[in-house]
């Protein structure tokens, strides 16, 4: 562990983003605690007021929406909305996915031929196209939009793994194992899992961002999270009538997410190499993310 | 070739297949299937007769023999908000997306390999990052944001664009540039990377020996053996060029299919949204086959 954070120091990149990301999620996770209130609370006569203002008291930073709410305390509520579906899915997604494409791989099959295709199937379609069919058919609420993401990428984590394993598991130092009389189960959480988990870990970085734009997009449209529950994608569709007048209700919370979503792919390139033991001494030597 | 092609054809309609089974699964799954059909106004008495003329009574099994039957002839339902078949609506539509489409892909493409093929010359120069950097921040701006911030600046401040409708080509400007952005930036990754293992290649110093101009060497010679993993970019990048026209059209009032099928959910018009997704996997999965075609026309050793 410490190995691994004086790695992450090194990297100034890495290093900032992985900041970033956990200040926005300890920020978004306080505010969904303790800030609902304030978040909502309305203030008439102070309604539109410009952002950058710092002699106003805290909540009016990033200024105000038409009711007088403080943009600053809705990012945060939201983003803790958007946080956690992304993580979540992300999660989800990864775990189902990952041991789905050991047990494919390893024990190949029917097994494996039935959840190759079903993979080629979800990824033949647009993801959109999904969202759509899906939200039409149930409601649109974070659960059912957490299990949609899920659908969506579980096949991504399921190819990836599965290749991994079908490699892995034709190594020596697995054969070894099986000589020495490990379980199958063994090999699998003792010898593969360990190989496989630098891309899946690449990965679920990467998809975090990646999850959060496509919430943030049906959102946008309408067919995601709905009101009164917020997330960042529903605040730009809801201060877009207010374009001209109020620009900082549709800049803020379109930033919030463009930076988290930069951030967790500066972080997903540099777990891809300080995950991998074959490919850590890169970083040891003090190269940074500049040797790639 | 063909016996390739006989397979991705069977693939594609087997995946088609797959989804309409689904669709039909789910939306029998969801309670009254007439409650998808009719308004949510409508009173029993009319969701009993729809029921019985659309046959909902039925056995499950008799239901999807219609259902199928009725989709083979491309009777999708008729669209409750404007009263004509659900097909002729989404065909309407059609063709102002495929324009869309058409012309970012053309746009990222062109500006993909330009930029590519200038920082493969000079990896690690200043239009080298910059490459870089379009790719990482394209990637992660939501397009639905970056649309909105174009229309702020470009048309509300400066007022050089129009904010929305496709009447004249400067309506196409900013939809065509935020949807072009994200597929440019990895077409560009992907230029440059094979384009840097190309021209280290013998076969392109020999030619740089017998002294060809570098210009006619990149654009000719290795441009060709590097537009084989763009081909393949370009396929995979319109699926997502297509999410992306969904956001784009219904930001700038674009007639198109996506706008279409996202009023389409709002007003619950379900013979709509089934039909436009029935027609996009129609056409994705044509397209893709029509890449196969390409392969083996721009690789010869695909064809065997």
């Amino acid at each position: 562990m410490t190995r691994i954070l004086k790695l992450l120091l090194r990297d100034r990149v890495a290093l900032v983003s992985a900041l970033y990301l956990v200040c926005i999620v300890v920020a978004c996770g306080l505010a969904a605690l303790f800030l609902v209130q304030e978040a909502a609370a309305m203030k008439f006569g102070s309604g539109r007021l410009a952002p950058f203002d710092f002699a106003r008291p805290v909540r009016d930073w990033l200024g105000t929406d038409q009711l007088g709410r403080s943009v600053l305390y809705m990012l945060l509520v939201a983003g803790a909305t958007s946080l956690s579906i992304a993580i979540c899915a992300a999660i989800i997604a990864a775990a189902t996915g990952t041991v789905l494409g050991i047990a494919a791989g390893y024990f190949g099959g029917i097994v494996d031929t039935l959840a190759m295709r079903l993979a080629d199937v979800i990824l033949s379609f647009p993801s959109l196209l999904l969202a759509i069919l899906f939200v039409y058919l149930f409601e649109p609420s974070a659960t059912n939009i957490i299990i949609l993401l899920v659908i969506s990428r579980v096949p991504l984590y399921l190819r990836i793994s599965r290749a991994e394993t079908l490699e892995i598991s034709r190594r020596l130092f697995v054969d070894a194992s099986r000589m020495l009389g490990a379980s199958n189960l063994r090999i699998c959480r003792r010898d593969i899992l360990p190989m496989v988990m630098p891309n899946v870990l690449t990965l679920v970085a990467l998809d975090i961002g990646l999850l959060m734009l496509i919430e943030s997009a049906l959102s946008f449209l309408g067919i995601g999270i709905q009101p009164p529950s917020t997330s960042w994608g529903l605040m730009v569709a809801s201060g877009r009538e207010l374009m001209g007048t109020a620009w900082w209700l549709t800049f803020f919370p379109g930033l919030a997410i463009s930076l988290t979503a930069v951030a967790s792919s500066f972080l997903s390139n540099w777990v891809r190499i300080a995950a991998d033991p074959a490919q850590r001494w890169r970083l040891e030597l003090g190269q940074g993310s500049e040797g790639r | 070739m063909l016996r390739m092609l006989r397979r991705r054809i069977l693939e594609s309609v087997l995946s088609l297949v797959f989804l309409l089974v689904v669709v039909f699964i789910l939306s029998r799954l969801t309670g009254d299937p007439s409650s998808l059909y009719l308004p949510e106004t409508a009173s029993d008495a009319v969701r009993e007769e729809f029921a019985r003329a659309k046959g909902f009574n039925l056995p499950i099994w008799q239901q999807f023999l219609t259902y199928m039957g009725d989709l083979s002839r491309f009777d999708f339902g008729e669209s409750l908000r404007q009263q004509r078949p659900a097909l002729s609506v989404v065909l309407e539509a059609y063709p102002a997306t495929l324009r869309l489409v058409m012309w970012t892909i053309i746009a990222a493409v062109t500006t993909g390999v330009l930029l590519g093929c200038l920082a493969s010359l000079r990896p690690g120069s200043l239009i080298d990052r910059l490459a870089v950097g379009l790719t990482v921040t394209a990637a992660s701006i939501p397009d639905f944001w970056l649309a909105l911030m174009g229309i702020l600046v470009f048309a509300i401040t400066l007022g050089w664009l129009p904010t929305s409708g496709m009447s004249t080509p400067a309506h196409w400007i900013l939809p065509v540039v935020v949807l072009m952005l994200r597929p440019a930036g990895s077409i560009a990754q992907v230029v440059r990377g094979s384009m840097i293992s190309i021209l280290g290649a013998p076969f392109i110093r020999a030619a740089r020996g017998r002294g060809l101009p570098v210009r006619r060497l990149v654009f000719l010679h290795a441009l060709r053996n590097a537009a084989i993993p763009v081909i393949t970019l370009v396929g995979v990048q319109t699926a997502s060029i297509l999410n992306g026209a969904v956001v784009v059209e219904t930001i700038f009032a674009f007639p198109g299919i996506g706008r279409l099928m996202i009023s389409a959910i709002l007003d619950r018009d379900f013979a709509v949204v089934q039909a436009a997704v029935v027609v996009i996997a129609l056409a994705i999965f044509t397209l893709n086959i029509i890449i196969d075609l390409i392969y083996g026309w721009v690789d010869p050793r695909v064809r065997t």
